[in-house]
């Protein structure tokens, strides 16, 4: 089964960049008239935010680094490992995580690992590092994480575009004997990749001409296949299924209080879906903070954006037991019970 | 389960279709206003109703309203 429990560690920080530039769902041009307003009824997405060209998930993360190291007052040199957690690499080779070090200016003996996943990615970006850094030989860790969907996604496709933003962040992480353990529950669905895929630009299916035409599956649906297709429904079945089963596995599997939660962070798929995974698990509907009416889906970033613009105060002032649970694209998805104390929340980043 | 109450509650998710054009007969992906959220919407609704989950194949494969109907009512 895959759980986990990780020793040792304690977060230390969190911090959140997301563009300027803001995307305006009510005028997108993939809806017909009067769809704009049936979808962010459903969805509660009434806007998000869209990188300008230049800018990748690594310049948002990046920007988040350096802000939540400055401060804590950590040196840059003092980072012994370096996880980024997104799809938006910058480049097939080398790994983005490399690049970063470089950038951050951290030592070349920091251990630096991509982890190419989309909206399970922060709890699973959790598990890799604090499993890494919990026998005190890495003694402070950066986990950057962050999606940038409009890179990914056609926009002229209303079933995934008006959904999802762009945004980066990090957390920093530090070796810590009295730290609570962070508790894991971590599983995933190859047999269901077709839910949520782009078809070409690996290398099973690299890009040829035949990739880049824009191709129309219906009113409002125009795409090419270097970019993402969802099996709405499809994934609208899992995500009410699978992860309320995930949360209370991870409950039951390490004997957790519901009642001694103080904030449940959902993936911030869609304001109907996580009102659905609340009630299932019976949650206290008060105690979950959303996101994304202002910034929409950011994938893997969701969970930490959340944190930084919902519950900054609480998780600056005081002790805060969390209950996160990320699922998406793989099909992948994991749950994971953390306990921060006075963390260090940098303002919100608007690049 | 009640064949008349589905039909209902799948009537409920629809705004401008007005109701009386929803019977256990109706090829409901034929429905002007149907869309993916209208069948989102009704996914939901038998989670909600039934406790039931239905799959994307199971909307896909479901010609009227009884159809859907008997769906549900094989995994209660």
């Amino acid at each position: 089964m895959g759980f986990l429990k990780t020793q040792n560690v304690r977060i230390a920080g969190v911090a959140a960049a997301v563009p300027k530039q803001i995307k305006d769902i009510p005028n997108l041009s993939c809806f017909a008239p009067g769809e704009a307003e049936k979808t962010m009824a459903l969805t509660g997405v009434r806007q998000s935010r869209v990188c300008p060209p230049e800018m990748c998930c690594s310049d948002l993360c990046y920007a988040s680094a350096e802000k939540l190291l400055s401060e804590l007052g950590w040196a840059n040199e003092e980072i012994d490992i370096l996880i980024f957690v997104s799809l938006s690499r910058d480049y097939m080779t080398p790994a983005t995580a490399n690049l970063l070090q470089n950038r951050l200016g951290l030592s070349t003996e920091c251990v630096t690992i991509d982890i190419p996943f989309a909206c399970s990615g922060y709890v699973y970006g959790m598990s890799v590092i604090s499993s890494m850094m919990q026998n005190g030989c890495l003694k402070k860790g950066l986990l950057l994480v962050g999606e940038t969907t409009s890179k990914i996604q056609s926009p002229l496709d209303k079933t995934l575009y008006p959904l999802h933003g762009d945004g980066g962040t990090a957390t920093a992480l530090e070796y810590d004997e009295n730290a609570k353990p962070m508790m894991f529950h971590l599983a995933g669905d190859g047999g269901r990749a077709e839910a949520i895929i782009n078809p070409d630009g690996g290398v099973r299916n690299p890009i040829t001409e035949e990739s880049l035409k824009m191709v129309e599956f219906g009113p409002g649906i125009t795409r090419n296949r270097t970019q993402s297709i969802i099996d709405g429904m499809g994934v609208f079945d899992f995500s009410m299924t699978i992860p309320p089963k995930s949360i209370k596995a991870l409950e039951e599997h390490f004997e957790i209080n519901q009642d001694e939660i103080d904030h449940f962070l959902i993936h911030q798929a869609n304001k109907y879906l996580i009102d659905k995974i609340v009630r299932k698990i019976k949650a206290d509907p008060t105690k979950v903070p959303y996101s994304l009416q202002v910034y929409g889906n950011i994938s893997s970033g969701t969970i930490p954006l959340t944190m930084v613009t919902r519950i900054r105060e609480d998780l600056q002032n005081g002790h805060q037991k969390l209950l996160g649970c990320g699922f998406g694209s793989g099909l992948s998805w994991a749950s994971m019970c953390i306990e921060t104390d006075k963390i260090v929340v940098p303002d919100l980043i608007e690049l | 389960m009640e064949l008349n109450e589905f039909i209902k509650n799948v009537a409920d998710q629809f705004d401008e279709t007005d109701a009386s054009e929803i019977t256990a007969t109706t090829a409901f992906h034929n429905l002007d206003e149907y869309s993916s959220l209208i069948a989102l919407s009704i996914m939901s609704m038998v989670d909600d109703e039934y406790d039931v989950q239905l799959k994307g194949d199971d909307m896909r494969g479901a010609v009227t309203v009884e159809d859907l109907f008997n769906i549900v009512k094989s995994k209660i």
